[in-house]
């Protein structure tokens, strides 16, 4: 007997509602103790603030449950302890501004864009069950990306603060449109990419040892990618455009495999901060900071002296190992304490131990925002969620980067923890779309697939497979270029797999021909690893290693059912490599109708 | 795509790695300990002004204290007397360096001293609040208040010491001020404050004890010419000098004349005492000439002169130039030309003399307690010179008693005490500006247990007319009198 059962793998929301506890945890008593450090005794409206933060995380779980099983569990808790903890440093920091008499009153403001980020966030969740949809507004994303990006410049709604025009203001409230540009561009390098992988991989010249792709291919995606930064530094935001230049450079080096890609990458940066050095006077400014923050001449100057950067510099050093403790540093001597600055802020209060927790939380947001990447099987997802991934962490790199003088200030700010609802709520949108992207990776077989069959069964479907080995063996499915030929397989394979998570009907008929001929064409699916039709059609791979297991183990495995037949096609085949990577096929996509 | 998402999730770990090592070198490395010490870092002032600070105690009396108050900076420093003890405690500024004691032993009085560390530990241990450890002054108070009634409105300084020990009796400086101005809590009110002590003509905040512009010691540098001329052993104060009513020194056509341009002994030649007695320029000008200007630096210096001190501020060294030509020698040695000199200086001359020629290295602070009282530091006098012999000293000090009982120094004279003084009074060299009075004494002459020098700027309330004599002598003598009284 031919017995495939793999046991459903646990996927984690039990576990999940232990990590958000301890996440409300840490967020809530952080606010306490800053409460009792500061005024010896409780805040007042904690229970307020327990029952909002709770609140929101019961919903996002349950939201979960219902959309997004399989979801990673460890995402979720960590942003929310992140964000606990930015709203407690935000609002000790405001105590100490009141009591300066200065302008306070941002952790209620950052508290209702928490909110409101949550609310998106859920709503992300509920309607955006497969995160291939976005896939369709690929050029939408790309139109509505760019005129976000140069709405700051609208001579009505525009408004420009300390010299950098980068909001923009509706009735009252202001919002940054570059942060959910962010999302918008990434969703259309994503699909850019994915579209194009193999012309940008294989076509082009090579040089110096490099393959360098085509002008054709390169072009619009420079293009709109220059325009994006152009905007950008004309309405001096070079942070963000930093940003979106690693966002692009590392999309596009993971599409395509190449690191000509990373050199040209780097090249370009090297140019652009030149010229930038070379042209504008501020970024001049900023490199002088950077290098002489200490120097008596440069701490004075003002504007553009080092005075915010020494001040952050001498709270860390005042924290310590250890920190103050919440309440007992003086982080509101950093101008934009509670924003550009909070990590300063939390340095002094927290220590060198704080910081590095920090840090480690981030980091692994960013590693589970990988790992979904590396363990959903369509071209796209893994670009979106390693789009996403590095985006957080890159901005967390270079924040830090800044305020450790690691690297000159860019003027980007924590994702969570800086008190901003602009960038808040383009983070939480974020963390929704990795959260069903991490759903989709680490999804289990459908209950159909594995069942036990009679050896009469299995041993028309093994003839059935080679049947189709033979006809397929050509050159050309060596070279993993036979999509064409594969195209009526895999339409028939379409045909018999609706868009369904369970798409188990052909086996629960055993039985007929057709339907063992179905098996057959099942197990084909896997033997392929055409990922576009794995909504139940296909053996999870996964389940059978493990979450972002050796695919390679599996195709081998698959090999040895299928006897010969090349571990899978698809265009990214290239002979030596064993690897399934599971590339959705374009042609393939266009026949099944979506 | 798997192997490059692989790839890129060691390079987004390697990143975390640099910043955490980053984070790790600035917070916790050798950067932390330069930033913590950075004079421009507010937070470690706000640490000093949260802390329990020690006082500055003189006699038993807090003449500084901290009090606890319902602000952020926790503690209030209070001045009892502000201005009489001002160039002793210094200030103690959220804004601006602290000065003087509470500068020089800061340590001590925030607590985080070497001495204090045991007590540190056991307030680890109970839980208690850091205190800081307090420090006793050896200033005696009548001194002190008798020196600033004395000087009345005048400008000068008075500065009184224990020639046994070198122990700081008195120190007082005028125009003084309260530092309690500068001790606020609100930063514009504090810099206002330090604008209007700037801005004041009379320069409240120069301790002119110590430092300041100083002053040509003017006659009282002729206890220096004649301590080199008696150590010279060729002359006894019974000696013959010249003492002609006018030298010209070699080199120059302009003549040295005796105060007022009177006669010295006889016309030709007077016996040193009397040189000493009646303060003739002209005999210790040419000796002075004779014996090179090597010879009456070398002496200066082992009184103190162009060397560093700390007391524990930082005394300005007086100045005897080096590299005189003879007219520059003739008018240094009655303390002109480029010669200058604080009143400590020239206590501690009449300290040596009057300590049998044994210089005790001046000092202020007695005692240094932790939060419990327990002694943590006593003062120890050492040495700090041996300018002469004892036989000179010996000598030396009954010419000087013989100044202020038939000399210039008359109106030193104390019922029942024998003075040994002498008097100064050194022109400005500006045209309109009166000279400085001087007088420097230590009583009693057989046991002394005061040194004291008083300088008055301008002549004080007699202006034009001042002499050391009239108008340095009478505080001379009412601080010693404070001192041996009490």
């Amino acid at each position: 007997m031919a017995t495939v059962a793999p046991t459903r793998p646990r996927a984690g929301r039990n576990a999940e509602i232990g990590l958000l506890l301890l996440a409300l945890v840490v967020g809530v008593s952080a606010y306490a103790i800053v409460g009792l450090n500061l005024s010896g005794e409780l805040p007042p409206d904690l229970w307020r603030h327990l029952a909002l933060l709770a609140g929101m995380a019961v919903v996002l779980h349950l939201a979960l449950r219902w959309r997004a099983p399989d979801a990673d569990p460890v995402m979720l808790p960590l942003v929310i302890g992140l964000n606990g903890l930015g709203l407690a440093m935000i609002a000790r920091i405001d105590v100490s501004l009141e009591s300066r008499g200065l302008t306070a009153g941002f952790a209620g403001r950052q508290l209702t864009w928490t909110i409101i980020g949550v609310a998106l966030a859920v709503a992300t969740i509920v309607l955006l069950r497969d995160h291939r949809m976005l896939r369709r507004f690929t050029f939408s994303a790309m139109v509505a990306g760019l005129v976000l990006l140069c709405l700051p410049m609208v001579p009505v709604i525009g408004r420009e603060i300390n010299g950098a025009r980068l909001w923009i203001g509706v009735g009252g409230m202001s919002f940054q449109p570059a942060e959910l540009a962010k999302i918008l561009l990434a969703v259309f390098f994503a699909g850019y990419f994915v579209t194009r992988r193999d012309a940008l991989t294989l076509a082009g010249t090579k040089m110096l040892g490099l393959r360098f792709p085509r002008l054709s291919d390169l072009f619009p995606i420079v293009l709109i990618w220059a325009i994006s930064v152009g905007v950008l530094v004309v309405e001096r935001d070079l942070g963000t455009s930093l940003l979106f230049f690693g966002l692009f450079v590392s999309m596009l080096y993971v599409a395509t495999e190449k690191v000509s890609w990373i050199v040209i990458g780097l090249l370009l940066v090297a140019v652009g901060v030149v010229f930038a050095y070379l042209t504008f006077p501020y970024v001049a400014a900023r490199f002088d900071v950077w290098l002489h923050a200490l120097d008596p001449e440069i701490f004075n100057r003002d504007p553009g002296g080092s005075g915010q950067l020494v001040r952050g510099l001498f709270g860390l050093a005042a924290g310590g190992l250890m920190g103050t403790g919440l309440g007992q540093g003086h982080p509101d001597l950093v101008p934009y304490a509670n924003s550009d600055f909070i990590v300063a802020s939390l340095g002094e209060e927290l220590g060198l131990t704080g910081l590095l927790a920090i840090l480690i939380m981030y980091l692994v947001v960013a590693q589970r925002g990988l790992r979904a990447a590396i363990g959903v099987r369509d071209g796209f997802g893994k670009l979106l969620a390693a789009g996403f991934a590095f985006v957080i962490a890159f901005q967390v790199f270079v924040v830090v980067g800044g305020v450790t003088r690691l690297i000159p200030l860019t003027g980007l700010t924590m994702p969570f923890m800086a008190a901003g609802g602009s960038s808040l709520v383009a983070n939480w949108i974020i963390v929704a779309i990795m959260l069903r992207v991490s759903d989709a990776a680490r999804r289990p077989a459908p209950s159909g697939a594995g069942s036990v069959v009679g050896n009469e069964t299995a041993a028309i479907a093994l003839a059935d497979l080679d049947r189709h080995a033979a006809r397929t063996s050509s050159p050309r499915s060596l070279f993993g270029w036979d999509h064409v030929t594969d195209a009526e397989t895999s339409s028939s394979s379409a045909v018999a797999h609706e868009d369904d998570t369970f798409a188990s009907a052909p086996t629960e008929h055993i039985g007929t021909r057709s339907d063992l001929a179905a098996i057959a064409d099942d197990r084909l699916t896997q033997a392929r690893g055409d990922t576009d039709l794995d909504d139940g059609a296909g053996m999870s791979r996964e389940r059978l290693d493990g979450p972002g297991g050796s695919e390679r183990g599996t195709s081998e495995r698959v090999v040895g059912l299928s006897r010969d037949i090349p571990a899978a096609s698809g265009p990214d085949r290239t002979p030596s490599d064993p690897e399934v990577t599971g590339v959705i096929d374009p042609d393939e996509e266009r026949g099944t109708s979506r | 795509m798997n192997s490059p998402l692989r790839r890129l999730s060691v390079v987004v770990l390697a990143m975390f790695v640099l910043l955490m090592g980053n984070a790790t070198w600035v917070q916790y490395g050798p950067p932390a300990g330069a930033l913590n010490d950075d004079p421009r870092n507010v937070r470690t002032i706000y640490r000093e002004f949260g802390r329990d600070r020690g006082p500055i105690v003189v006699a038993g009396d807090q003449v500084a204290y901290s009090e606890p108050v319902d602000d952020p900076f926790g503690f209030q420093r209070i001045y009892t007397d502000g201005p009489l003890y001002a160039p002793v405690t210094g200030h103690f500024s959220i804004v601006f360096q602290s000065t003087g004691v509470e500068r020089y032993a800061n340590d001590v009085l925030n607590g985080t001293d070497a001495s204090l560390l045991l007590q540190r530990i056991q307030q680890l241990f109970t839980g208690g609040s850091q205190q800081g450890g307090s420090v006793e002054l050896t200033i005696d108070p009548a001194a002190q208040q008798a020196a600033w009634d004395l000087l009345g409105d005048q400008r000068g300084a008075v500065v009184a010491l224990d020639p046994r020990t070198g122990a700081i009796l008195a120190m007082v400086s005028k125009p003084s001020y309260d530092p309690s101005v500068l001790a606020g809590h609100s930063t514009s009110a504090v810099n206002q404050a330090w604008q209007e002590l700037l801005e004041d003509p009379d320069d409240p905040m120069v301790n002119r004890t110590i430092a300041g512009d100083l002053y040509p010691p003017g006659s009282t540098f002729k206890l220096v010419d004649l301590a080199m001329i008696l150590e010279s052993g060729e002359y006894t104060p019974d000696s013959e000098v010249p003492a002609p009513t006018e030298y010209t020194p070699p080199g120059t056509s302009t003549p040295i004349r005796n105060p007022g341009g009177a006669v010295c002994g006889n016309g030709t030649t007077a016996t040193l005492t009397e040189a000493l007695r009646v303060s003739c320029n002209t005999p210790f000008s040419s000796l002075a000439v004779q014996m090179g200007a090597d010879a009456l630096q070398e002496q200066a210096e082992a009184f103190g002169f162009n060397q560093d001190l700390e007391v524990p501020m930082r005394v300005t060294p007086s100045v005897f130039p080096s590299d005189l030509n003879d007219p520059q020698l003739a008018q240094s040695a009655i303390g002109q030309f480029d010669v200058r000199a604080t009143p400590m200086q020239m206590a501690m001359v009449s300290a040596a003399i009057a300590n049998d020629g044994v210089l005790m290295t001046p000092y202020l602070v007695a005692t240094e307690r932790g939060p419990n009282l327990d002694v943590t530091g006593t003062a120890e006098p050492t040495v700090f010179s041996r300018p002469i012999s004892a036989a000179t000293a010996s000598m030396m000090t009954e010419m000087m008693v013989n100044v202020v009982d038939n000399g210039t120094g008359y109106p030193a004279q104390i019922a029942g005490v024998e003075v040994a003084g002498k008097t100064g009074t050194a022109q400005s060299g500006i045209e309109g500006v009166a000279p400085s009075a001087w007088f420097t004494a230590f009583a009693p002459a057989d046991d002394p247990q005061v040194a004291v020098a008083v300088v008055v700027e301008e002549g004080g309330d007699l202006g034009n007319e001042a002499t050391g004599s009239r108008v340095a002598a009478p505080i001379a003598a009412g601080v010693i009198q404070a001192v041996l009284g009490s």
